[in-house]
């Protein structure tokens, strides 16, 4: 008898649920895995998940009547890491949605994961442009940058500037190769030529025996794939090897201000970078960074921005939808044009990529700087369309083609 | 040679052994602290980071250059070193080496965890001091001047250390000392306090080598970890322990890294973990050491 109202009692409830919002667990979960202690945790990392807090406070912490809970952890750069906390995360934490999650390799490996259980996808810090061509899927959103953009940005305006021969020095995995593939088919495209290149284990302490490799290659232009700590690394170095006073010049193709920061405006001056944010470009962005810098004592990076404006859009999506499946909220987000402090008019395809302007900037010299953090000065507005994969070039199996 | 210039290839070498100059100086302290005292130091590596960011709490917080750093940087970390050792490691010298690796591997995260989250993984600038700015061009490259310092550097203290050790009586009275503790306390040898300072120059010998890579790398807490799993593979092929094998192996085994970066650089962080796995093979007991 008792057994009996119970289970009465218990399908009574389930049928309030469902007549209400569809929110699995009545909590929609928010895992963002980055590197929490290498390489790239200054660039993401903590930053990333105060960005996350942020974005939930400012949405009023409920979601469709349902708490939003934030949770998060370090994949050591590692992809069997990474995934062995995303199975975990959605099979018995329940998660709803992994954010973040720099290095493609594991990004790589969580795309898979989170596409076989239909779970929410949010790209921030990789950068590899496979994770919206090969390996897209229907519930991955690639948020802030790709390799494909990198290229066109750095690459397009060092090559129309006469850069027309290269030499690469790229981090030996998924995002080191995506980035060296895609800008040696943009330095192709106007004619350039590529000299050759050297494949570098990830979190190298030298750079010295491959900076002098690419010396004796005599290429114009010393291409650097790699990211965080190796990149850094990298620039330092080549000054104290006289690269560029050699005549050659040093692309640094992903950048980010934490870099920047970290080498100090003497060294990284007149550096050439692309990235889609920086602090100082509107009130709204400066707006956004104090609160964030606030509670991160530092200023963030566009990996830390995207996570923020990937995570509100998110949210709107589930408050809009009254769901929090995976495939019916991305389907959401993609129908919602994107339009926050950082992103104006940007939309997410059918292939998961956000379309988005990227910029150009140019790293100040120490005597143009007039503060703290004041780093940049914008070359030229990269329009969307133009730093996103065209369609017609695309392998995604989502896109159909007419 | 194999399509690259011959010239090049002497650039490389010579890169190769600054490379191997801070192996050398690294795992010489661990070698001195493993073959007198028994303790695999897995701190060694957040030691060295302490004295590269000393150098940098010098410059910016006193104003006190990198040649006074050079001398000063040591001992304070040396200093905290023998702290260390009052503190935690003496109370495990004689149970088995395994506890030892764990109280060292546990400190070095501790330590390497409080700089991350007070500075960040990107880690700070140090520039080279003026005199040693620019560089040579010796027809087959450019050799930063900073660089030939390194190499120059590194080897006086390299065979100042085995000097010390295997040629005076200070030497003679640490061997003595690890071999028969009692005996040596017997004719009136303070051994404790000889372990503590052995300790403590080891350590400032790791902090040396900070305060030197710092205007080469940046100085950042993640410095240390990079390396030691390198430098215990240097000692470890050397024969733990040995003084000489160790600096042999640490300038040698930079040869072979730098090598392995033109011809194969996908493999230049294997390399000489493959060269472990054959030496521990074919002669347990490292190339220089003593089969006990």
């Amino acid at each position: 008898m008792t057994k009996r109202i119970l289970g009465l009692a218990a399908a009574s409830m389930l049928t309030i649920g469902t007549a209400q919002a569809q929110i699995s667990d009545d909590v929609v979960k928010i895992g963002v895995l980055s590197d929490m202690s290498g390489l790239y945790s200054d660039l993401a990392g903590q930053g990333s998940v105060i960005a996350a807090q942020m974005a939930v406070k400012d949405f009023g912490g409920t979601v469709a009547g349902k708490p939003i809970q934030i949770v998060s952890a370090d994949h050591l750069n590692k992809a069997d890491v990474g995934s062995a906390i995303a199975r975990q995360w959605i099979d018995q934490d329940k998660v709803d949605a992994i954010v973040d999650v720099p290095t493609s390799s594991v990004a790589l490996a969580v795309q898979d994961i989170t596409k076989e259980r239909g779970k929410v996808f949010l790209i921030s810090g990789a950068g590899s442009s496979d994770l919206t061509n090969k390996a897209c899927s229907p519930t991955g959103v690639h948020w802030t940058y790709d390799t494909y953009a990198l290229a066109q940005g750095t690459g397009g305006a060092l090559v129309a500037q006469g850069g027309n021969s290269w030499f690469f020095i790229t981090a030996d995995y998924a995002f080191g190769h995506s980035l060296e593939n895609d800008a040696t088919a943009v330095i192709k495209s106007f004619g350039g030529k590529v000299l050759g290149s050297a494949n570098v284990p990830l979190n190298t302490a030298d750079f010295s025996s491959y900076l002098l490799q690419a010396q004796t290659s005599k290429a114009k232009i010393i291409g650097l794939a790699n990211a965080g700590g190796d990149t850094i690394n990298s620039i330092k170095q080549a000054a104290e090897f006289g690269i560029t006073s050699g005549g050659q010049s040093l692309a640094g193709l992903l950048v980010f201000i934490s870099d920047v920061h970290s080498l100090g405006l003497k060294v990284a001056q007149g550096l050439v970078l692309t990235e889609s944010f920086y602090w100082d470009q509107t009130d709204e962005t400066r707006a956004w960074a104090k609160r964030f810098s606030a509670e991160a004592k530092k200023v963030p990076t566009m990996v830390q921005a995207g996570v923020y404006g990937a995570v509100t859009h998110y949210l709107k999506a589930i408050d809009a939808a009254k769901t929090d499946d995976g495939k019916t909220v991305v389907a959401r987000m993609k129908e919602t044009p994107i339009n926050d402090f950082m992103t104006k008019n940007g939309k997410i395809r059918e292939d998961g990529r956000v379309i988005r302007d990227m910029y150009l900037f140019q790293v100040k010299a120490p005597g143009e700087s007039k503060g703290e953090y004041d780093y940049y000065k914008q070359l030229a507005v990269i329009p969307g369309d133009v730093a996103a994969r065209p369609l017609s070039a695309s392998e995604c199996p989502l896109v159909k083609k007419g | 040679m194999f399509g690259i210039p011959i010239q090049a290839l002497f650039g490389q070498l010579l890169l190769g052994l600054i490379n191997g100059a801070f192996y050398a100086m690294l795992s010489l302290g661990l070698a001195v602290i493993f073959g007198l005292l028994g303790i695999a130091n897995f701190t060694h590596g957040a030691l060295y980071m302490m004295g590269a960011f000393c150098a940098w709490f010098l410059l910016n917080l006193f104003g006190i250059g990198y040649w006074p750093s050079l001398i000063l940087a040591p001992i304070i970390v040396g200093l905290f070193g023998i702290l260390l050792e009052r503190v935690f490691l003496r109370w495990i010298r004689n149970i088995d080496h395994l506890y030892g690796l764990m109280l060292t591997l546990g400190l070095a995260q501790i330590i390497e965890g409080v700089f991350r989250d007070q500075y960040g993984s990107s880690g700070k600038p140090y520039a080279i001091p003026a005199e040693l700015t620019g560089g040579y061009n010796l027809g087959f490259m450019f050799l930063p001047t900073y660089r030939a310092w390194v190499i120059v550097l590194s080897m006086i203290v390299c065979f100042g250390t085995w000097f010390l050790i295997e040629r005076t009586k200070l030497g003679a009275y640490l061997r003595a000392a690890t071999e028969n503790p009692v005996l040596v306390q017997a004719f009136g040898i303070n051994v404790p306090r000889l372990v503590t300072l052995t300790y403590g120059f080891g350590v400032a010998l790791a902090a040396l080598a900070g305060v030197m890579a710092a205007p080469i790398y940046q100085v950042s807490p993640l410095m240390g970890t990079n390396i030691l799993i390198v430098v215990i593979a240097v000692v470890v092929i050397g024969g733990m322990g040995s003084i000489l094998g160790s600096i042999i192996t640490g300038f040698s085994l930079g040869l072979i890294e730098g090598l392995t970066k033109v011809f194969w650089p996908e493999a230049s962080s294997t390399v000489i973990f493959v060269i472990m796995a054959i030496v521990l093979l074919v002669k347990p007991s490292g190339l220089f050491g003593r089969a006990s």
